[in-house]
């Protein structure tokens, strides 16, 4: 019997997030393609969803729709899986490394008894155990790791941007099957609002392109040029310690070893002088650009390419540059 | 109301990290609370100070931690309890069954922890620990008000912002921007000589080896390859801008 690996889609403005196919690529070769996948879906109006979830490579697709599923509730999330988890028994469930999928998988992996590796960025099969490899103090170093010891579920959360998306073949043929999900009536976690700061916007862990500022931006108001050179690429705007800490922007932005791990083709860094605990956040971008007006700045010993000069001069200039090369 | 923390000495994230002998250095390093740890403190000894009741602090980890954990009672907390023994593994299962063994005869309202440590990165020991307890968890938490036996609670979710409300006794996870951890004072630390500590094995809490059998195991550990240096472009500021989109055009197949 073929091994079963589950994986939890996720979705943001009625669209799957690109973590999914990436996870199901994970999932894919962790088992060298021998596993049969099945995914679950969970919330409210999913209908469209289906359909777009029906062309990518899984066999089945098992959904739990309700309207108090629409927003993410640790405790009701629960709830609905568990027992779904119970009846499929899958092998291994595979999520997103992403604010849902880092809150879901150990609520799962301590239902099951499980062992969880989070924000995997590579793996192989070697045979019938899989290596997973995963960074360590946000990528000074990294660690391969295999699950171990009994024959309890796999719980492994996939870090965004960091595998080939599965492609939508566009057979159509997955088999829906829709469980019942009755909400407890003794939650004790209420979400009472939502505030989609993001909606619309590129997520920084999926970002492609990531136009970053720090101390250099000065202001608030400083992040404007770099906000509109993101918008031109299609990009996400990020941010060093420094910015944040002086309170030019918000946490959420911060990357680095207290804040987010990025891995986008290109970071641009602009007036970033390249703290220890902000390069193990990015230094694993494809192609690093560094804008910075001093020239002994760390950031220039990780970068491509670098402009020495002010940011204020240079991102304009390269947002105008871009227009261009992109019209 | 009985606040609990559970924290994690790690590196200094100025540290550099260097292997030997196929493990992570420690010569030299300076260790510290793990950051967002400390935002749990600080939230901890708040809750203290505005609504009474006592901050205990817990740590499952080497000897070394008893350091972090002195810290945390020079800042404010009352007592400490360091769970120190080489038979735990370093893995996310073993870790939340011994703490769950140890709060299982412990009264609290709230416990409260990091949003993942800085070393590890996993985010798990926290939220699984919620689950063996039983309780409701929170994480990534940037605001906390407690009432009535309720906690009206913000959550960062990758920029979007939650509300929630939650039933106590409940377990959050700290994410930065929840507060400014104080620093300890010098009658704080003075203070701290004498507050209580307790260390503690596996024999203390009846766990066996075997029932903590890790889940995970790892295979190897490796640094990245150093990047290179690449180029300073030269040349007037309009000419240098159009010739790195030139380069990333031919060299990038994302634009």
């Amino acid at each position: 019997m073929s091994k079963l690996y589950l994986i939890v889609a996720e979705h943001r403005d009625g669209k799957l997030r690109q973590v999914t196919p990436e996870a199901m690529q994970a999932a894919s070769l962790a088992s060298s393609g021998g596993a049969r996948l099945e995914a679950v879906l969970l919330g409210s109006g999913l209908d469209a969803l289906i359909e777009e979830l029906k062309a990518y490579p899984v066999e089945k697709i098992h959904v739990l729709e309700d309207d108090s599923l629409e927003a993410y509730n640790p405790e009701a999330y629960a709830a609905a899986l568990v027992p779904l988890l119970s009846t499929v028994n899958p092998d291994a469930v595979f999520l997103g490394h992403t604010a849902m999928g880092r809150d879901l998988a150990p609520v799962l992996a301590a239902r099951l008894e499980a062992g969880q590796l989070s924000d995997v960025i590579a793996v192989e099969a070697s045979g019938d155990q899989a290596v997973f490899t995963r960074p360590l103090y946000a990528g000074k170093a990294f660690e391969k790791k295999t699950f171990a010891g009994t024959d309890t579920p796999w719980v492994v959360t996939v870090r965004p941007n960091n595998f080939p998306a599965a492609v939508p073949a566009g057979g159509g043929d997955a088999q829906v099957e829709r469980a019942t999900y009755t909400p407890p009536a003794n939650l004790r976690t209420v979400v009472r609002d939502v505030v989609r700061k993001t909606s619309g916007k590129v997520d920084l862990t999926e970002a492609k392109i990531i136009v970053s500022g720090g101390r250099g931006v000065k202001s608030a108001d400083g992040f404007r040029p770099l906000e509109e050179l993101a918008g031109v690429l299609n990009g996400a705007v990020g941010a060093s310690r420094g910015a944040c800490d002086a309170g030019y922007c918000d946490y959420a932005l911060q990357i680095g070893q207290t804040g987010k791990v990025v891995t986008p083709e290109i970071y641009i860094a602009c007036g970033i002088s390249g703290a220890i605990q902000h390069l193990a956040g990015m230094s694993q971008s494809r192609i690093i650009i560094a804008i910075n007006k001093d020239p002994e700045a760390p950031i220039f010993k990780v970068a491509d390419y670098g402009i020495v000069g002010d940011l204020f001069e240079v991102v304009p200039l390269l947002t105008q540059e871009f227009r261009k090369a992109l019209a | 109301m009985n606040v609990y923390v559970v924290l994690k000495q790690t590196f200094d994230t100025e540290e550099k990290v260097v292997l030997q002998d196929g493990r992570v250095s420690e010569e030299g390093v300076k260790f510290v609370i793990n950051p967002y740890d400390e935002y749990a403190v600080e939230e901890a000894i708040r809750i203290k100070e505005a609504a009474g009741g006592t901050v205990t602090v817990v740590s499952v980890g080497p000897e070394r931690t008893a350091e972090a954990l002195r810290t945390a009672l020079a800042m404010g907390a009352d007592e400490a309890v360091l769970i120190a023994d080489d038979r735990i593994p370093a893995d996310e299962y073993a870790l939340s069954r011994v703490l769950a063994a140890f709060f299982a005869d412990q009264a609290y309202d709230v416990v409260l922890g990091g949003n993942f440590s800085v070393d590890n990165g996993a985010g798990q020991v926290a939220v699984r620990l919620a689950e063996l307890l039983g309780i409701p968890h929170v994480s990534s938490v940037t605001k906390l008000e407690l009432s009535g036996g309720e906690a009206a609670v913000q959550r960062d979710a990758e920029g979007d912002l939650e509300t929630l409300a939650v039933r106590l006794p409940a377990l959050f996870t700290a994410q930065q921007g929840l507060n400014e951890p104080r620093y300890p004072s010098l009658p704080g630390i003075m203070k701290a000589k004498k507050k209580p500590f307790r260390q503690l094995t596996l024999d203390d809490l009846s766990v066996t080896p075997e029932q903590i059998a890790a889940r995970t195991a790892r295979a190897e550990l490796f640094l990245p390859a150093p990047r290179q240096a690449g180029r300073v472009l030269e040349g007037e500021l309009p000419a240098q801008a159009a010739q790195l989109v030139q380069l990333l055009r031919t060299q990038s197949n994302v634009l």
